[in-house]
């Protein structure tokens, strides 16, 4: 079941990757979370000081049977007294100290987990391939959930256990050598097989469990097929095709389950096995060595508790090893994540102030490309002055979209330098950027709060007379009116209790807010209703008023209204100039203008 | 909404809408009353319904249950015969060797012979107990997913559209292993049984006062294990509970990024972040502190009765009532007997977690419904002609009609446009030409037929409805688009052909055989839509719907699209099939014979284009959107 519910192990494009071994991963892992490791001697020192616990059975077995036990005579209580007396002593002090290592571990281990978690969380937000890459978010996330999740569960059960386990067997061995050595090397010799092959078995189970992962997230994909799929499978009647695929889902997953299962009963088998051979063999070995006068009879017995020691660790060694794995591979993946450079780096209060004026843009001989891909955008020497209204526009893949993300820095350039005013933006602090340069996506994304936290996104602290000041200037107060609860309308996950054109509206209020000098705009593209679209396009017209924009252009309305045009082809900036200009030019722009035209003219028939 | 994922199953499992299984058992149990949901039963109640479950899944696998726990009762029996070895061999033969400072060789031989027969008995039994048994969870699980799945095909759509998607995939994946779970410990569990009634005939027939130590210490034992397991479960659920927060804050942090990008809110969001985690923090330590207790009480509390049976024993060895071996095979006990007794705890500890599943895959189960299909076959070919008779639909647990008196005509072979505003019934109009859902009052006719007097493949061959959201399969491109029917990658490269596909599918890495969905190649919203659009021309429908099925594409290669269907259809011989398309763009909207306009499910305009326009303010104001915010500009 633990391997089940293991994470799947997704590379993610630009995260470094570099193999490190076991032990560097936990090395490094515990550098990272500097809270695992205050105490962390101590608490080991207690972990190995508990286990002495194991040895107090044996050793007053063979005490009080060679005090006279074993003679059936006349041995009495007092005569033992002072064994048992340090027995009881023994056995509530490693209590105690088992006690006292256990909170200890779990405190400074989930402290020191926290903070890995937000630290990593933190280094995602400055990854770039957050913005870029929608599909691997949710790898990101498993990330700071269960991968953390996975090296919790080593750090307070498996790795624990493999330190108490060591320590209960080193326990175990000890006094046996010292009781003898010969019965020693017996009971060691039958579980030899099993030291033997463990390293066998726990590869070829830790290859089980990879199978049994892998067939988990196929079985996961087919089995929502007649789910999210359900209105496809209906329409198209594929019922019995479906239904075979999620069959064979889940057979491939029940026999790669039985498969792992037929090896880890074997090897707990075996470990009882060798704990019966070596209670045989210490048995018959002590009686002999007895016999010559060279063991007591207390010893003997002893060794049939001490043997039992040995074999819970045994018993357990394959599943510990392999889960220690999947654990280091967990802890891995998070170090490989804060490894990877932030891409954009902030300069902080080093940084240049931009001056308190509407800013125009400049770039110069800018060149981009994503590391190992194609040049996405390059040689762009361009100058926008401030107030100036500049659309976008070219067709996917040219580049437009990444001039959006330059201008904003949520990419710096490969070459070349982007300029706001006068000064670089990579030497500007991104909360100064930020106070003049604002990116409104295409999608109005919310979060699932009240519309006044949402709004208050974009200025923090805004008391609820701004939110409505802002609304109203924005001539969205009949659309404010309309909400149920005002302020207080939650607006559900992902913000979907409100219509896509409503989300649009919140992010221009939001925006308006933030009051940038600046605006880049991801126009969108999803069709709503025509109302909301008539406000959205006034509240707009007001929100860029008296600023600096660059959008993103999908309509010819946004692109003929525009001071300027910039078309974009195949990364580089091929045409630029006001609407009308372009039209005449016969270009790339005529082009695409010719095509809106024929969407915008129904049938041929000229709207205006 | 272009940018839709093929499932909305998320990596690490979780999915939205899934309400985590142990703020149910948190409920259940009585945690956190404001939970709601379960909150009125009572333990007894789940511990009644727990047993219940406990014999169905016996029932399902009987025979492999049956040997597992057969399996288990040899474990159990074998572990206190080790113990009886170990003091049968004192008496026998380590004490008798001693005394006569030589080795009693027969019976050294038979103490050597049980030793290591007891072993592969016991290891026997072990085998049987963890293979079997696990086999048997294994298989209930994969039993019941099938069921489940089976289930999902099955009911109507009316009824998934009442579940969130969530929900259901949970149902078959969380729930039912869920369910299921109390079966990896119960054959243990089984054996422990046995092997305690073991343990007490075998210290009986050692010493009765010995006996009364082994009655105090494992009922003391079994105790503390269902007092842990009861104090630790509402904890533990809560600290479940609360990683399904955190997965959700990293989820909707993530998911914004370009606002908290945008905005700078990184550290705002860090610091929401950094508060979940620290209640998941606190939480799971205090789960630790429970755990920290128990487990070393759990461990010392056996060791504790050794050190009792060596008092008592003592003075029984000595009046002679117990025999030197007698106390060594109780004490031996203790020490394997302790371990196993746990499962009984876990046993009861998972209960109230598989009840909680059990209820979630049952009520899927015996859920009710499907959709009837009738055994006609249409018999014309080429484009099929629909009519839409007083229609009228509503949603269940709805008060009013999202269509109503909706009378509608499409001519075979033509192409009929259907615009409104959201919300006016265009979409539900399309879900009742397939039959995903069927009119709660009135008839829709293909070719004169009622859908419903057709079987499915009839409706499914003659229909094909495209989405505006498209759902791909984890398959090849080619399967993507064939779906199972019998068609050669001529037909498929053909259809793709038609939607200005055949470009992209030859430049992926294996083209036809590319491997798409959740695991495979990545596609853009409009290239899915493409896909889907030669999903339904690739099986040659007669009837062609499109619900917006083109918003994601570029509006040139859109045009281009439709232009080739509608000269499919309307050209030379008109083989291509009737077309019924929902339009937000107005070059789609031209495209049509005939304009139809929705308004509150009702049809309030039909006409060409160019009557509308003329005669209708309505239809100006829904198309005409755009350039009216254009005016209103400058």
């Amino acid at each position: 079941m633990s391997a089940a519910s293991g994470t799947t192990d997704v590379s993610l494009p630009g995260v470094t990757t570099v193999r490190e071994g076991g032990f560097t991963v936990v090395r490094r892992g515990l550098a990272l979370s500097p809270s695992i490791r205050v105490g962390l001697p101590f608490t080991i020192l207690l972990a190995v000081l508990s286990t002495a616990g194991g040895a107090v059975v044996p050793v007053l077995i063979q005490r009080t049977i060679d005090a006279g036990l074993a003679d059936g005579g006349d041995l009495t209580v007092s005569d033992v007294a002072d064994t048992l007396t340090v027995a009881l002593v023994l056995v509530l002090l490693t209590a105690v100290v088992a006690y006292w290592m256990r909170v200890r571990l779990f405190i400074a281990s989930e402290r020191g987990l926290a903070e890995l978690r937000v630290t990593a969380f933190r280094h995602v937000h400055d990854l770039s391939m957050l913005t870029q890459n929608a599909e691997r978010r949710g790898a990101l996330v498993s990330r700071v959930t269960s991968d953390v999740d996975q090296v919790s569960i080593f750090l307070q059960m498996t790795g624990i256990m493999i330190v108490l386990s060591l320590g209960q067997m080193a326990v175990a061995t000890v006094i046996m050598a010292f009781y003898s050595w010969q019965l020693t090397l017996v009971v060691w010799f039958c579980f030899l097989p099993l030291v033997v092959s463990l390293k066998y078995f726990a590869s070829r189970l830790s290859r089980a469990y990879d199978r049994v992962r892998r067939t988990v997230g196929e079985m996961l994909a087919v089995v929502a097929e007649p789910v999210v799929g359900a209105s496809v499978v209906r329409a198209h009647a594929i019922e019995d095709r479906t239904q075979s695929r999620v069959d064979g889902g889940i057979q491939g997953n029940l026999d790669a389950n039985v498969r792992a299962q037929k090896l880890v009963a074997v090897t707990f088998a075996s470990a009882g096995l060798a704990g019966g051979l070596a209670n045989a063999g210490a048995v018959a070995a002590g009686v002999l060595l007895g016999v010559a006068g060279n063991l007591s009879i207390g010893t003997v017995i002893a060794f049939a508790f001490l043997v039992g020691l040995l074999v819970g660790p045994a018993q357990m060694a394959t599943q510990v090893l392999t889960e220690a794995q999947n654990a280091v591979a967990s802890w891995r993946r998070v170090i490989e994540l804060l490894d990877t450079p932030a891409d954009v780096v902030d300069p902080g209060a080093a940084g240049q102030s931009l001056p308190d004026e509407v800013l125009g843009a400049r770039f110069e001989h800018v060149r981009f490309a994503y590391p190992d891909g194609p040049v996405v955008l390059d040689d762009v020497d361009v100058e926008i002055a401030p107030r100036q209204r500049v659309a976008v526009v070219g067709e996917t893949g040219s580049g437009k979209t990444t001039f959006a993300k330059l201008l904003t820095r949520l990419m710096d350039p490969v070459e070349g330098t982007v300029r706001l005013g006068e000064t670089d933006i990579a030497q500007v602090s991104f909360d100064e950027l930020r106070r003049h340069v604002l990116m409104v996506p295409q999608e109005g994304f919310l979060f699932d709060a009240t519309l006044r936290e949402n709004l208050r996104y974009g200025r923090d602290g805004a008391t609820d007379a701004d939110l409505v000041t802002t609304i109203e200037d924005l001539g969205l107060e009949d659309w404010y009116a309309s909400l149920p609860a005002g302020l207080d309308t939650r607006v559900g996950q992902r913000g979907e209790s409100l219509s896509a054109g409503e989300r649009q509206l919140v992010a221009l209020v939001r925006s308006a807010l933030a009051d940038p000098d600046f605006l880049v705009l991801d126009e969108a593209t999803s069709a709503v209703d025509p109302q909301t679209e008539l406000r959205a396009t006034r509240a707009l017209e007001k929100l860029l008023d008296g600023r600096t924009s660059v959008t993103i252009a999908h309509r010819l309305s946004t692109a003929e209204n525009a001071d300027r045009v910039l078309v974009f082809d195949a990364g580089r900036l091929v045409e630029d100039g006001p609407h009308d200009d372009l039209v005449d030019a016969g270009g790339v722009y005529a082009r695409l203008h010719a095509s809106w035209v024929a969407q915008a003219s129904l049938g041929g028939i000229d709207p205006a | 909404m272009s940018g839709r994922t093929t499932t909305e199953v998320r990596e690490d499992g979780t999915v939205p809408g899934e309400q985590p299984l142990d703020d149910a058992v948190a409920a259940e149990s009585g945690a956190e009353p404001d939970r709601g949901g379960l909150g009125s039963a009572t333990p007894d109640r789940i511990m009644r319904r727990g047993f219940g479950l406990l014999g169905r899944g016996i029932r399902e696998q009987k025979l492999l249950f049956t040997i597992s726990a057969v399996g288990s009762v040899l474990f159990g029996a074998m572990t206190v015969a080790d113990a009886w070895v170990l003091g049968w061999a004192t008496d026998n033969v380590i004490r008798p060797s001693f005394a006569a400072g030589e080795v009693t060789t027969g019976a050294l031989w038979v103490a050597v012979l049980l030793f290591i027969s007891v072993a592969l008995l016991r290891a026997l039994g072990v085998i049987a107990r963890r293979l079997i048994g696990g086999i048997v969870y294994y298989r209930l699980v994969a039993t019941y997913r099938r069921k489940v799945t089976r289930k999902y095909l099955v009911l109507p759509m009316s009824w998934h559209h009442r579940h969130p998607t969530g929900q259901l995939l949970s149902n078959a994946n969380a729930d039912v292993e869920a369910a299921w779970a109390v079966f990896m410990p119960l054959p243990m569990a089984v054996g422990v049984i046995a092997m305690l009634a073991a343990a007490l005939v075998a210290m009986l027939e050692a010493d009765v006062v010995l006996t009364l130590v082994g009655l105090v210490v494992f009922p003391a034992l079994f105790g503390i294990n269902v007092f842990y397991q009861r104090w630790l479960s509402p904890k533990a659920a809560r600290a479940q509970a609360l990683r399904g927060d955190l997965s959700a804050v990293a989820h909707e942090s993530f998911d914004g990024a370009m606002v908290v990008k945008s905005l700078g809110r990184e550290a705002d969001e860090t610091e929401r972040f950094a508060r979940a985690t620290d209640e998941l923090r606190d939480a799971n330590i205090e789960v630790g502190r429970i755990r920290s207790i128990f487990d070393p009480l759990l461990e010392a509390l056996p060791n504790l009765g050794v050190l009792l049976v060596i008092i008592l024993g003592v003075g029984r060895v000595a009046s002679g009532a117990a025999e030197p071996g007698d106390v060594v095979q109780v004490a031996y006990l203790f020490t394997v007997v302790a371990f196993p007794v746990r499962a009984i705890g876990w046993v009861l500890g998972e209960l109230p977690r598989s009840v909680v599943g059990w209820d979630r895959v049952e009520s899927v189960l015996s859920s009710q419904g499907q959709m009837p299909y009738g055994d006609r076959e249409l018999s014309g070919q080429g484009p099929a002609r629909l009519e839409l008779r007083d229609v009228a639909y509503r949603f269940d647990d709805a008060d009013r009609d999202v269509l109503s008196g909706f009378d509608l005509d499409v001519p075979a072979g033509s192409v009929t446009a259907l615009v409104g505003s959201t919300g006016s019934g265009k979409s539900t109009v399309t879900t009742l030409l397939s039959r995903l859902v069927d009119p709660t009052h009135g008839r829709v006719l293909l070719d004169g037929v009622d859908l419903r007097d057709l079987t499915h493949a009839a409706v499914a061959d003659a229909v094909a409805v495209v989405p505006q959201g498209t759902f791909l399969f984890d398959d090849t491109v080619r399967e993507n688009v064939a779906l199972g029917t019998d068609v050669d990658d001529e037909a498929v490269w053909a259809a793709l052909r038609t939607v200005q596909a055949d470009a992209f599918v030859a430049r992926l890495p294996k083209g036809l055989d590319t491997q798409l969905g959740e695991r495979g190649t990545t596609l853009s919203g409009g290239q899915r839509q493409r896909l889907a659009l030669a999903r339904a021309l690739v099986r040659r429908p007669r009837l062609l719907v499109m619900d917006d099925a083109t918003s994601a594409v570029d509006p040139e290669v859109e045009q281009r699209i439709l232009r080739a269907f509608a000269e499919r259809t309307r050209g030379a011989g008109g083989t291509g099939p009737t077309v019924l398309v929902v339009a937000y763009r107005k070059a789609t909207i031209a495209l049509a014979d005939d304009v139809v306009l929705l308004e509150s499910g009702r049809i309030v305009e039909r006409g060409t284009h160019t009557e509308l326009t003329e005669r209708s303010e309505r239809y100006r104001d829904l198309v005409d959107a755009y350039d009216q915010a254009r005016e209103a500009r400058s």
